[in-house]
């Protein structure tokens, strides 16, 4: 599955990243982790995995005590003032392939995390060493920025720190200032069958302090999972012949239970193309546009026929 | 002569105030689209063209068009002569990728160019501005590409056909033969010419002139309307005609580059305009009224293409100004006041059915119909509208915008 501690462990060792290792019994929350690592070691991280309205995600990793306010983060991302909330667990084990209470910056070595954008507290900078989890939370290790750095390039990665308690103004004069960290990718993953809210409120992706993470609350996590359901048989209908045929045949069957009864065929007829010319038609040019782009895309790929 | 005296516009509140930088009414009232056409010297969409655009195309016209939204124009009956004649033309039109919030005013300029396109089934580009927001927006060169690409994929979900579109930003393309008719521009384009038509006077600072960006956004917008800048698409048609629909604020622009088309050897683009400005801050579509303004800031003054059905609901309800009175009683007496009722306003824009729509403004009008129906009916119109853009755009691929920005031959655009 994904990368293991040991893996990663021996990749810093490899690039001679200095680092020290505490081990102990498996935390959940930046208190229990503190019984364990003293502050003399390290700054303590708390680390946050959130996502966005359009299946994008971040981790946000920062010092204990700096404040993080959603409603200030989502402005500064240019997703409006309630546009980021806690990613759900399905995203935690399918996109950073760690557990509950794990969320690390050594997550994005995963393969699956290429398109989540990690946000580092710029005051990391200013401290020795800082602490994080290596994959797994029954371990600590602490190291300082630079080493981070360090591995972060070693997988292509930019280091981005930014001022997390900054709070700029975004206007229409004032573009949003973290907007080009927002990943280019959004990432559709599959929703689990049951859905128990607050599973995170034990766990450290939980902010410390008292703000909520949405304060416009929007209700569910169900509506950003529904959301991507949509998305993804979107893009089914617009590249799959029998699916496409489905789609106009559901709509159009649809249309006929809620407007035949007791209609003469013709009027029926006309009202039919009435009302489906102009969707059946966006559906038809969306379906060419996608076949185009795979033949585009095929063609750019493609290797000169041999002499 | 487009380009004459009357043009340049005074700039006291007494008078009204339209060009691409700023838009006022006169004394802070509503703006008075017949003395603009007047001032401007374009002319009216009046119905007879309305019924020639449906005998051409054979189609009923766009609902833009039925209901003035797209109201002024200039040569676009020159346009059809010659497309009745079987000259052809194609579409130029253009964004400033900017915040990537985009709300429901944001798409018209789009819906109709789409509309065009397939009614009289001709080609098009359309221009990111990415350079421009660079500059006026300060943002860095790489944030404006990303937004021109993230633009680029809600205008290619409003449904423009692959075969016959060619988008492009001006960061990736302005270049060869498209740089060389920018200079061709710029040379024909004296100061007092630009200032005559801006309404600059000897009292306005130079940096408005100066500025070396605005010498190029002054011949970036006309470029485009010339077919010898896409020689990939249009080669050996210099006299292929354009048309561009535009909000009716450009038409300081496109005068200028009908002035110098002839004088470059090329025809005149021809225009067809917009009475909705889709960056005016106050506007005519924002949910809280008619001086409300419609900002990203102000999530609750606009319909966004990335609002749930429950969100919109929510706005429409919540938010959008009413022209109900305030008791029901009331209401079933004197009726509802048309003139500021904005889901009314909403529903004259995006409601196809024309009979749909008197009934509703007779019924509401007349105080039969009650602001909550109304209300309900928009919500259902806008959330159809919302989730097929939605369904759409989450079809579009970063290959589906690099074959749309490739620069390649269009060999079915007049199919």
């Amino acid at each position: 599955m994904g990368f293991s501690k040991d893996h990663l462990l021996a990749r810093l060792q490899e690039l001679q990243i200095d680092y020290s290792k505490y081990e102990h019994p498996p935390v959940l929350t930046v208190e229990e982790q503190a019984k364990y690592v003293s502050s003399s070691e390290g700054a303590l991280s708390k680390n946050l995995f959130l996502k966005d309205k359009k299946n994008r995600y971040y981790i946000v990793s920062a010092m204990t005590d700096t404040k993080v306010d959603m409603k200030v983060l989502s402005q500064r991302l240019g997703l409006g003032k309630g546009g980021i909330r806690m990613a759900p667990e399905e995203a935690l084990s399918e996109l950073l392939q760690v557990s509950l209470g794990c969320v690390t910056p050594f997550a994005v070595v995963n393969e699956s995390a290429r398109d989540v954008s990690l946000l580092l507290d710029q005051k990391f900078k200013n401290q020795t060493r800082c602490i994080f989890h290596p994959l797994s939370n029954d371990v600590s290790i602490s190291l300082n920025t630079l080493g981070l750095d360090k591995f972060l390039q070693s997988i292509g990665r930019d280091s981005v720190y930014i001022d997390l308690e900054a709070n700029p103004v975004v206007g229409k004069d004032q573009p949003p200032d973290l907007a080009v960290y927002v990943p280019s990718n959004s990432v559709v993953v599959p929703e689990l069958p049951t859905k128990t809210a607050s599973i995170q409120t034990a766990s450290k992706n939980v902010s410390a302090e008292k703000t909520k993470p949405v304060a416009s609350a929007k209700p569910s996590k169900l509506a950003g999972n529904v959301k991507s359901a949509v998305e993804d048989s979107a893009l089914l209908v617009f590249k799959n012949p029998e699916k496409f045929v489905e789609e106009i045949l559901d709509k159009t069957t649809a249309l006929l239970l809620s407007e035949g009864k007791g209609e003469n065929v013709e009027a029926l007829a006309e009202t039919f193309r009435k009302r489906l010319t102009s969707e059946f038609t966006h559906l038809a040019v969306m379906y060419k546009n996608t076949a185009y782009s795979q033949g585009f895309y095929a063609g750019t790929q493609s290797q000169p026929k041999r002499p | 002569m487009d380009v004459d005296k009357k043009d340049s516009i005074a700039s006291d509140s007494s008078e009204q105030v339209v060009n691409p930088w700023e838009v006022a009414a006169k004394d802070g009232g509503k703006i008075d689209y017949d003395k603009l056409i007047d001032q401007f010297g374009c002319q009216r969409l009046d119905d007879s063209l309305i019924d020639r655009v449906q005998r051409l195309t054979s189609r009923q016209p766009h609902v833009f068009l039925r209901r003035g939204v797209f109201f002024a124009h200039r040569d676009f009956n020159d346009v059809l002569d010659a497309y009745e004649r079987g000259d052809k033309f194609y579409l130029y039109t253009g964004r400033g990728p900017s915040s990537e919030a985009l709300h429901l005013g944001h798409l018209i300029p789009f819906m109709f160019t789409k509309y065009l396109q397939e009614a009289f089934k001709v080609p098009l580009v359309i221009q990111l501005t990415d350079d421009e927001k660079c500059m006026w927006k300060n943002l860095s060169v790489e944030e404006s590409q990303r937004l021109a690409r993230e633009n680029a994929k809600d205008i290619i979900a409003c449904g423009f056909d692959v075969t016959k579109t060619f988008i492009f930003s001006d960061f990736d393309y302005v270049g060869g033969a498209f740089y060389k008719n920018m200079v061709k521009v710029a040379k024909c384009v004296t100061l007092n010419k630009a200032m005559g038509i801006f309404g600059f006077s000897g009292e306005d600072h130079i940096g408005k002139l100066s500025f070396p960006p605005v010498q190029a956004c002054l011949s970036v917008p006309a470029v485009p309307s010339f077919p010898s800048s896409f020689p990939h698409l249009f080669p050996g048609k210099d006299k292929l005609r354009c048309l561009i629909p535009c909000a009716i604020d450009q038409d300081p622009y496109f005068r200028m580059t009908r002035d110098v088309a002839p004088r470059l050897g090329y025809s005149k683009p021809a225009l067809i305009e917009s009475s909705f400005f889709p960056a005016l801050q106050a506007s005519i579509l924002s949910l809280l009224g008619e001086n409300g303004k419609m900002s990203a800031s102000d999530p609750n003054s606009a319909i966004y293409v990335t609002d749930t059905a429950k969100e919109i609901k929510n706005k429409i309800n919540r938010y959008a100004f009413s022209g109900g009175q305030d008791s029901i009683e009331k209401h079933r007496e004197i009726g509802a006041n048309l003139e500021v009722d904005i889901p009314v306003k909403y529903l004259s824009f995006f409601l196809d059915d024309d009979t749909e729509l008197e009934h509703i403004k007779k019924e509401y009008g007349e105080g039969r119909m009650l602001t909550g129906e109304v209300k309900k009916r928009l919500t259902e119109v806008l959330t159809e509208m919302v989730e097929r853009h939605r369904m759409a755009r989450a079809a579009v691929t970063d290959e589906m915008v690099d074959a749309f920005m490739a620069v390649r031959p269009l060999p079915s655009m007049f199919e």
